[in-house]
């Protein structure tokens, strides 16, 4: 069996596992980041390094607090929706739905420590499903204002 | 002032105003550490003033939380705990959740039997903070409003409770 179609099934068996979240808001997300493949994961410098290159921008989206991205964002970053909220996922499916489905994503939270983030693992998951093949997600060890911010990466707040 | 001193007075001038501009942004929570506590007055989830200066004389752990941040639920139960043993020794818990709805943080706060003021935070009182941009983030108070300790991330609770007591201790 082809690779592609091996790591395929490996993806939607990891997933296909993981409850989502219902409504209620009040229960810690079932879906963790950890379930995210590490090919898929995308690290801070590298993040950094690719926006100062002049290449093609990737679209980079903050799919976590609203308070937090009107606090500090990633510089040229929209605002697309908590991942744990079915309210967060339809606004991340109408950020992307004029965009092709190979076009870079990258997706970002920093909520909270990555094992316990709500946000990342559901949004990543729904890119999938729509079918977009080229996502990546912003690896947060602890939360965006240490891993990011205090490390004078390029930050914008919403004015 | 000789070249070589106007060029490293410049250079520290500049890396001044780099420290002050991205102090907006940049600064962390941290930053507060044996600082003033920040005053702010708000409506808590009841509708009654939580006002922090009004709070001085007592050991306050301000906590910065949300329903959807899963550290902070398994904080929850012993706050309400601490807030019922440590109240008598001028102990206050004071919760600002960064929840984008209040909805949410009037059920869970019910469910839990929360026993000490919540109020609503936003972007404002983050950055008051020194830039809450992650949870939970806990704050401990001591008796004169300096900023004694900070715990971020969770799993602190150990540390956090000797570190109450030391501070109930002192006078």
């Amino acid at each position: 069996m082809p690779k592609g179609i091996i790591f395929g099934l490996l993806f939607c068996a990891a997933f296909s596992a993981m409850p989502i979240q219902a409504a209620g808001q009040f229960s810690p997300g079932p879906v963790s980041a950890t379930a995210i493949p590490s090919r898929s994961l995308i690290q801070a410098p590298e993040l950094v390094r690719l926006l100062k290159s002049g290449h093609e921008q990737p679209l980079i989206l903050q799919v976590g607090s609203r308070i937090f991205f009107a606090e500090a964002h990633i510089k040229g970053s929209q605002y697309a929706g908590p991942g744990s909220q079915p309210a967060g996922l339809k606004l991340l499916e109408s950020t992307v739905v004029s965009q092709p489905k190979d076009r870079f994503i990258v997706l970002y939270c920093g909520c909270c420590p990555w094992t316990k983030c709500p946000n990342v693992g559901p949004a990543f998951k729904r890119l999938h499903e729509l079918g977009y093949t080229n996502v990546k997600v912003l690896y947060l060890a602890s939360n965006f204002g240490d891993d990011w911010v205090t490390k004078g990466y390029p930050t914008d707040r919403t004015q | 002032m000789s070249r070589p001193v106007c060029i490293a007075f410049r250079a520290a001038t500049l890396a001044g105003f780099m420290l002050l501009a991205g102090g907006a942004i940049g600064a962390a929570p941290g930053s507060l550490l044996h600082k003033p506590a920040p005053d702010f007055v708000r409506k808590d989830i009841q509708g009654q003033a939580v006002d922090m200066a009004s709070y001085r004389g007592r050991v306050v752990l301000l906590t910065f939380w949300a329903t959807w941040c899963a550290p902070c639920q398994v904080e929850m139960p012993h706050f309400v705990r601490w807030q019922s043993e440590f109240a008598p020794q001028g102990f206050q818990i004071i919760a600002v959740s960064m929840d984008d709805d209040a909805a949410p943080v009037v059920a869970l706060t019910r469910k839990r039997h929360v026993n000490y003021p919540v109020v609503m935070g936003d972007e404002r009182l983050g950055i008051l903070y020194g830039g809450v941009m992650g949870l939970p983030v806990n704050f401990l108070i001591d008796r004169h409003g300096m900023v004694a300790g900070i715990f971020k991330g969770g799993s602190h609770l150990d540390a956090m409770k000797a570190r109450i007591r030391d501070l109930l201790a002192a006078r």
